[in-house]
């Protein structure tokens, strides 16, 4: 490569609002019923239905707006876009087009190069579509309607990021900021959340960005960065070689890492919008925004500030846990349980961390109920079982959400405090190792170590190794 | 008087006084239809005989019971086809929906289920309410009872056909560009387009979404004004549902028009109306006049911009509402066909009709992209600009007046030939629906060769008692004329 290239990124993310009830009808939004169980006349588009919008969603949509520094517009209608797919009950989509609810906002992101704003051109409200299932065993396709009406937002992005990881970190920020405002649970994984990525490269100081490309299917941070990646490499593979860009959506196809065409711009439909006319323009008064705004709850920056002062844990302990709205939330039951801040932070800055990482999770799939760990603090602050025992019961904690009281018990794992049942264990051990107790006694004061290790196995781990080092010394300093 | 020559107020009296019997009612419902309908050919569906003398057992038991007492509690109703009623064929007329029997009913129509009317059945129609004759029905054409080589009038033809030779005693009718009014006008019945979001569209299929309203057929003025009382509500489901001050229509049942300002535009009384229909709307003005209203004639303006901008706004909706009719979900699904392009290509090129194909593909055009801004929004200001000329009227007037249609029903088979001349006739009733006004058309008499015709009231947005009151006043200068159908059921009233 002998030219200077510069990417330029922008998204769509598709966000899905975590009401009870779907945009237009009062069918339930819970994901994993039975086909079609959660659907009415109006979310399977039958004739003669109307849309109802459900007020929950403008407040969400709102609220989004204004932790990104949107602008409302406080007269704002939905627009139905026109295409044919099954899966898609009237043949149209209600969106906004004209009139999206907010507009001209934007976050702010840390990169390598320091701040950054990260424009937001557009928020507008949309409903969902229903699934299409292919039945093999049939040869025939079916469609699920459970889904279809369930509330999104998407939020549309200036093309102001520059690389993979401005994009990660703005992705990072937006999934941040509604999880705290808990309009979604912004699971990329699920499918609550979604990043349609536009992608343009031009050389270093040309005046105009080059022809963009539209990737979809993107379903984790990975993804998106190899995709980023392997789309900016295939776009100036093509200009070095002398071709052209073709405007097109593309899609990712995650286990082959690569991306393949899925429409040209040639075969881009015409959505033919138009204002919907079954629903009334939505008007937000001042009132209202002021309302939604006094509800807004504790963002990160807050809650980061509340910490310093309400608990002892260290700035950067504060930094992470606050990250994940789920980790914090995790933390201050836990805490408010143990009245132990520190040691909940341990636990969740050591092992907790790990083990998302050795799973490869998120903070989001943190499952266990904030009561388990704080019982744990308690059991293993009291010595009821030691250290490297407690890490044990946490592994369960983490995985099946255990009761560390009852699985102790059931497993027998309380620390043997019985000094005359441990004693006996060490002299025994002591007894069948001459070579390690010459050994000590010659100088080799680390031999002692394996003399604690033989005993905790031994004991099954179940004794304080401090006690056994002790009483081990005492033996042996006599002898 | 026969049972089915009473007006639907009359017989909801008499089987409240038990001189009649809803059975009695029914039956002789029942029999005029065995009678008439092979000329007529007002129904697409009619109910099981047996279940709706069941349900007539029931009525009469809750009346008996005193648990009903509404004016329209055991009274015969027709509904037109495209009101969704439970498990019931609603075909809309159309041979797309030739197999859907809808999971839930129509709001309005639940509204007469409460007031204890008893449904005979579903009336023909213009194919998804597209056409001005009742002819694009995929199932044949409605009659004008008054003579049967003559069309009723559409879209509602088979609602107002039913009710002029007595095969219900009201009937649910929708309008959307003049399908109450103008087949009224042909039928020599009463019929009533509420202002716009009256009645509630829930379960309507929708035409035209920002026209359609539903509204009653009846023989006379006491009846609409009856039956509007008990279909109008305020409904959560339709969003432009609108919760209304009066639902007291027939408070406005007074024959008393003094002082009322009536305008009469002369933009209505131009090239292309009939002069035996200009000379009976003028005839019934005087009458209104001698009444006691002040009569002028003014210039509305800007009726000639009606026209386009209907057929550019109704089309585009209707564009839109009837993509869902795909062969996917229910309905008519093409047989053979390969793939799910070739699927909606096959089931919808079968499925609907010529009129409905061309208002598709006259309204996917205006909302295309680059045509958009030209067509749809320009319609729409215009819209915006015919509501200001009509308040501006209604400053100075109570009641616009002027003919229903420029001329009295054509023969079968005149008008889809010439599918814009067709297009005109709507003249006179297109803006009403476009500025959201109530309106109403009233018999005033009929031509050289006895066809009815229509005289039309217009009031402001949410003023039906105005035209409800100049509307009874007229009326009660005239009977109440019924065809003379050849072949009828015997049986007097009681």
């Amino acid at each position: 490569m002998s030219k200077q290239y510069e990417t330029v990124i922008g998204l769509e993310v598709h966000v899905e609002l975590a009401t009870k009830t779907k945009i237009f009808c009062a069918c339930s939004t819970a994901f994993g019923g039975a086909p079609n169980t959660h659907t009415c006349p109006v979310c399977t588009g039958m004739p003669g239905s109307l849309p109802v919008l459900n007020k929950q969603v403008v407040e969400y949509a709102l609220a989004v707006g204004l932790a990104t520094n949107c602008q409302i517009h406080q007269y704002c209608k939905f627009d139905r876009k026109n295409y044919f797919y099954p899966d898609n009950p009237q043949n149209y989509q209600i969106s906004q087009l004209y009139l999206p609810i907010c507009h001209d906002g934007g976050v702010e992101i840390e990169t390598a190069g320091g701040k950054k704003i990260i424009g937001i051109h557009e928020i507008h409200m949309e409903e969902d579509a229903g699934k299409l299932v292919h039945d093999e065993w049939e040869d025939c396709s079916l469609v699920d309607y459970n889904r279809s009406g369930v509330p999104l937002i998407e939020i549309v992005s200036e093309p102001d990021m520059r690389s993979a990881e401005e994009v990660i970190a703005y992705l990072e920020k937006l999934r941040q900021i509604i999880q705290y405002l808990g309009a979604s649970d912004c699971k990329l994984q699920e499918g609550s959340m979604r990043a349609d990525v536009n992608l343009s490269v031009h050389e270093v100081g040309a005046e105009k960005f080059g022809t963009r490309t539209e990737m979809k299917n993107l379903n984790s941070f990975k993804a998106i960065a190899h995709a980023i990646e392997g789309e900016r490499e295939r776009q100036i593979e093509l200009i070095e070689a002398g071709r052209k860009v073709i405007q097109e959506t593309r899609r990712w196809d995650d286990n082959k890492e690569s991306s393949f065409t899925m429409r040209s711009k040639e075969d881009a439909q015409d959505y033919r919008y138009f204002p919907d006319p079954d629903l009334t323009p939505v008007v937000i008064s001042d009132e209202w925004i002021a309302e939604v705004k006094a509800r807004q709850p504790e963002l990160r920056s807050e809650k980061l500030e509340r910490y310093k002062k309400e608990f002892d844990i260290p700035d950067y302990d504060a930094q992470i846990i606050t990250n994940s709205k789920h980790m914090a939330d995790l933390f201050e039951a836990a805490t408010a349980i143990c009245k132990k801040p520190k040691k909940v932070s341990n636990w969740l800055m050591g092992e907790t961390l790990r083990l998302l990482k050795e799973n490869n999770m998120d903070p989001e799939d943190l499952s266990f109920a904030p009561e388990n760990l704080a019982k744990l603090v308690d059991l293993a602050d009291a010595g009821t079982v030691n250290s490297s025992v407690a890490k044990k019961v946490f592994e369960q904690i983490f995985k099946e959400n255990v009761d560390p009281e009852a699985y102790i018990e059931e497993h027998g794992l309380k620390t043997v405090n019985d000094e005359g049942a441990l004693k006996a264990t060490i002299e025994q051990i002591v007894s069948e190792n001459p070579q390690s107790v010459a050994d000590y006694k010659g100088g080799k004061k680390k031999a002692i170590g394996f003399l604690v290790g033989q005993t905790m196995k031994a004991m099954k781990g179940k004794a304080d190794p401090a006690s056994v080092n002790k009483i081990l010394k005492e033996i042996l300093d006599q002898e | 008087m026969k049972i089915t020559e009473l007006t639907a107020v009359t017989l909801g009296k008499k089987i409240k006084a038990k001189e009649i019997t809803v059975a009695e009612a029914v039956s002789a419902v029942l029999e005029q239809i065995e009678a008439v309908e092979g000329d007529v050919h007002a129904y697409v569906t009619r109910k099981d005989k047996e279940k709706v003398l069941k349900k007539a057992e029931e009525i009469q038991a809750k009346i008996d019971a005193g648990e009903l007492d509404g004016p329209l509690a055991g009274v015969p109703v027709a509904v037109k086809d495209n009101m969704c009623t439970e498990g019931v064929l609603t075909t809309c007329s159309s041979k797309i929906l030739s197999n859907f029997k809808p999971t839930y009913t129509a709001e309005a129509v639940k509204n007469l289920e409460k007031a204890g009317a008893v449904i005979i059945g579903k009336t023909n129609m213009d194919e998804f309410a597209m056409g001005s004759t009742t002819e694009t029905s995929a199932y044949g054409v409605t009659r004008n009872p008054w003579n049967l080589e003559h069309v009723p009038g559409g879209s509602s033809g088979g609602s107002c056909a039913a009710v002029a030779a007595g095969e219900c005693l009201f009937a649910l009718g929708s309008d959307t560009g003049g399908s109450i009014r103008q087949p009224s006008s042909f039928c020599g019945v009463t019929g009533l387009k509420p202002t716009y979001g009256t009645v509630s569209r829930y379960g309507l299929i929708a035409y035209g979404s920002s026209l359609d309203q539903i509204g009653p057929v009846a023989k006379d003025v006491t009846d609409c004004a009856t039956i509007l009382e008990a279909i109008a509500s305020y409904d959560k489901k339709d969003s432009t549902s609108v919760k209304r001050e009066d639902y007291d229509f027939t408070s406005a049942l007074v024959d008393d028009v003094k002082g009322m300002r009536i305008g009469i535009p002369r933009d209505y009384f131009g090239e292309g109306l009939d002069p035996e229909v200009k000379e009976a709307i003028l005839a019934a003005a005087k009458v209104l006049e001698e009444k006691g209203a002040i009569v002028e004639e003014f210039d509305l303006s800007l009726v000639e911009y009606a026209i386009p901008a209907y057929y550019v706004i109704a089309c585009a909706e209707a564009s839109s509402n009837l993509a869902r009719f795909d062969g996917v979900k229910y309905g008519y699904r093409a047989k053979d066909y390969e793939g799910l392009h070739n699927m909606y290509k096959k089931t919808r090129s079968e499925g609907f009709g010529a009129e409905v194909k061309r208002r598709i593909m006259l309204g996917s055009f205006v909302l295309s992209s680059g045509y958009y801004d030209a067509y749809y929004l320009k319609a729409l200001r215009t819209k915006a600009l015919i509501k200001k000329t009509f308040d501006k009227a209604f400053d100075k007037y109570d009641v616009i007046l002027g003919p229903a249609a420029p001329n009295t029903a054509p023969k079968i088979g005149d008008s889809l030939s010439d599918p814009l001349k067709m297009y005109l006739g709507d003249i006179y009733t297109i803006s009403v629906n476009l500025a959201g006004l109530p309106g109403m058309s009233v018999p005033c008499g009929r031509d050289a060769k006895g066809l009815p015709i229509g005289l039309q009231l217009i009031g402001d947005c949410f003023k039906e008692k105005n035209i409800i009151r100049a509307a009874y006043a007229y009326e009660q200068t005239r009977k109440y004329e019924a065809p003379k159908l050849a072949k009828t059921a015997e049986g007097e009233a009681k």
